[in-house]
């Protein structure tokens, strides 16, 4: 019985850790349709800003949750505005700028930090359930996900700064006629995709020995996810989350975990394969 | 500044006059060292320290009146971490440079990938790294610890600390494969029990599931010989979910590059290794290298298990060359295969005539504050597993790398 609650609570930290990594991404690719091969990156950049000021003695707190989401979301500001505004709708474009972009603040990181593994302590003690030992920052990171959908899910349809961010996506001349500019708020939502991918690579930092080459571990896992949720931003995060993350764990249980990431990767195929515009191109339609 | 191809050329041709000229005219009087590590990129952690650690040994030895009366010059390559580079590289320190012995190569894969240009060139080769045992060449010298030496210190000690039950996590590659095959004989021989092994590619960095398991499966002692930045993250999430205080854990690579100062004292203090080298190694030679350390560079918090064997290897070529009185490679070679012994920082090293591996101490050790604390030295362990599969005075044209069969 105890054994059970430990696989569930490692089902549902595999569920958060994948919506924590595709969350960013969701609002990047999903709604601007910008494939940010940089993020990754934006997630590695949120991990070193987070080491770097607990290293300066500010609460970990304080860094993974404000700090962390605010300096990669003004990055990504400086970032949208230099390159990415120039090139929107021209996807292939898109791609090779920031796949360059992730060249260059790997190239920036190693040289300020180093080519070597550095990280943190996590934060929070571990608890027992029964005879098991279970790691308390799974936990946290549970909530924080939760948290983050539950917001996302309310910004975007009960207030009027998301509607407005949707009416954009679907309509940039619509909505500039109705007298919004799709240019600021096209800037606006970039800021926010990359704060919420820096809060990320925050929230996952202290469970991971981070170098600058770390991003590369999370792109792969970001796109699946984003993908196979399809249309629907929320709905589809969490439902291709719930779904990978199960098949993940559970193949991680049964067998090891490289049998459970290529579970994940099976999934993921055969998925796209039967619904080739993601689960919310065929379920839950028209949902957020 | 314009540049078109006239200048360009005119330029370039200078420089590359420059950079032959002065090898010319030096020739003579110098020894040529060549050197190829990975200084930059993703292994600089492990080839930074060594690069120091040679750049010392031959100051050392320059500074007291060189070898048989010539300087060393050191003809050292940038690898990049970039196993492409080792072959062009070492192309060029046989052909090109034509120097008198090549100290280098850190992953096995970079030593394999120059190995045989050094043999058909007949450039003597040292490997001073840690690795998976069973290169049988006559033209290389190893001088780094192979599985068995460590592993044979390593688990008689954590099984009496700990108990019979033992749970293996190891890297997913020949050096996690051949390292858990060895922990498995030794458990055995110890009466002990391995209840399991799992093995991890290199980019895994979750542990949570894992940590489950092995925590259903209950056993005595965790063995973990995992590599690398992402595997790190296992020593982090195991103290995180509190088990660091209830299972005891050993490693055979925790601290090969420095990696126990990374962790904090909570995440690390306990953990049980067993290296040839110890920063916090309480010898006159080990003082007396890091004072020499920090003289030159500052700090000596740099120094790992694997510059020390690099700087050890310089010097045991170098007093090989003294008491062969030449340098050329086969009289080298034959006083080297007398059983030749110097004495480095982390103590007696002899050099195996059968295997051209090392007999060296063992230091069975436990992290401590970000250091390693020695509990017991093993002398002069040999290393028994290349001896079961290379004998290279019965078979002196052997060239393989033998894969131990158990």
């Amino acid at each position: 019985m105890d054994y059970f609650f430990v696989i569930l609570i490692e089902i549902l930290y595999s569920i958060a850790s994948l919506v924590l990594i595709g969350a960013g991404l969701a609002i990047i690719f999903g709604m601007m349709k910008v494939i940010n091969l940089a993020h990754g990156e934006f997630m590695m950049l949120g991990g070193y800003v987070t080491i770097t000021s607990v290293n300066y003695g500010i609460n970990i707190f304080l860094s993974i949750l404000i700090i962390a989401p605010a300096t990669v979301g003004l990055i990504g500001l400086v970032v949208e505005r230099l390159v990415i505004r120039n090139l929107y709708s021209r996807l292939v474009d898109t791609m090779l700028a920031t796949w360059g972009l992730s060249l260059f603040f790997i190239g920036v990181v190693t040289m300020i930090f180093g080519n070597t593994t550095t990280g943190i302590s996590t934060p929070i003690p571990g608890f027992s359930i029964g005879t098991y030992q279970v790691g308390g920052y799974n936990i946290f990171i549970i909530m924080i996900s939760a948290f983050l959908l539950i917001s996302a899910y309310f910004i975007l349809k009960k207030t009027r700064a998301g509607l407005i961010a949707r009416g954009s996506m679907q309509s940039a001349e619509i909505a500039s006629a109705l007298g919004y500019s799709p240019d600021r708020v096209y800037m606006m939502t970039f800021f926010c995709g990359s704060a919420l991918t820096g809060l990320a690579g925050a929230v996952l930092a202290p469970l991971v020995g981070l170098v600058p080459s770390s991003g590369g571990a999370y792109i792969a896992k970001a796109f699946i996810t984003v993908i196979a949720g399809g249309p629907s931003l929320v709905v589809g995060l969490v439902s291709s989350a719930s779904l990978f993350g199960i098949v993940n764990q559970l193949f991680t249980f049964l067998y090891s975990p490289v049998v459970g990431e290529v579970a994940l990767l099976v999934a993921a195929v055969i998925l796209l394969r039967l619904l080739p515009r993601g689960i919310t191109g065929s379920f839950f339609k028209d949902r957020l | 500044m314009s540049l078109n191809r006239r200048v360009f050329l005119t330029q370039s041709t200078a420089v590359a006059a420059a950079a032959v000229l002065p090898n010319i005219s030096v020739a003579s009087d110098t020894i040529k060292l060549g050197s190829i590590l990975d200084t930059s990129g993703i292994f600089d952690a492990y080839g930074k320290p060594m690069d120091l650690a040679m750049r010392l040994a031959v100051g050392e030895i320059n500074s007291s009146g060189g070898l048989l009366g010539k300087e060393i010059e050191i003809v050292a390559y940038d690898t990049q971490s970039d196993m492409a580079l080792y072959s062009q590289y070492g192309q060029q320190l046989t052909r090109q440079d034509k120097v008198d012995v090549v100290h280098g190569g850190i992953l096995s894969a970079s030593r394999e990938a120059i190995r045989q240009t050094m043999r058909k060139s007949n450039t003597l080769y040292f490997y001073n790294v840690l690795y998976e045992g069973g290169v049988c060449d006559r033209n290389i010298f190893i001088n780094g610890v192979t599985p068995a030496q460590q592993v044979e210190a390593l688990v008689p000690y954590a099984l009496e600390k700990s108990g019979p039950k033992v749970y293996i996590l190891a890297a997913d590659y020949n050096y996690g494969q051949i390292t858990t095959l060895w922990i498995k004989k030794f458990v055995q021989e110890n009466g002990g029990e391995t209840i399991a092994a799992d093995f991890f590619p290199l980019d895994v960095s979750d542990f949570g599931s894992t940590i489950a398991k092995i925590q259903a499966a209950a056993p005595d002692l965790v063995i973990a010989p995992l590599v690398g930045g992402a595997h790190l993250s296992f020593f982090r999430q195991w103290a995180a979910s509190g088990m660091k205080d209830k299972i005891p854990l050993a490693s055979t690579t925790v601290g090969v590059g420095n990696e126990h100062k990374v962790l904090t004292p909570e995440e690390g203090n306990g953990i049980m290794v067993a290296y040839n080298y110890s920063q916090e190694l309480d010898t006159p030679a080990n003082n007396e290298f890091k004072r020499k350390w920090e003289d030159a560079y500052g700090d000596s918090r740099l120094i790992h298990e694997i510059a020390v064997s690099h700087y050890q290897g310089i010097h045991t070529w170098a007093e090989a060359v003294r008491r062969a009185n030449s340098f050329e490679r086969d009289e080298v070679i034959a006083v080297l295969e007398t059983g030749l012994s110097i004495n480095g920082p982390a103590g007696k090293v002899t050099v195996d005539p059968k295997t051209h591996h090392a007999i060296l101490d063992v230091h069975i050790m436990e992290i401590e504050n970000q250091g390693m604390t020695v509990i017991e030295t093993l002398p002069q362990r040999q290393p028994i597993d290349t001896q079961e599969v290379c004998d290279l005075e019965a078979n002196p044209n052997d060239n393989t790398q033998y894969v131990i069969d158990f």
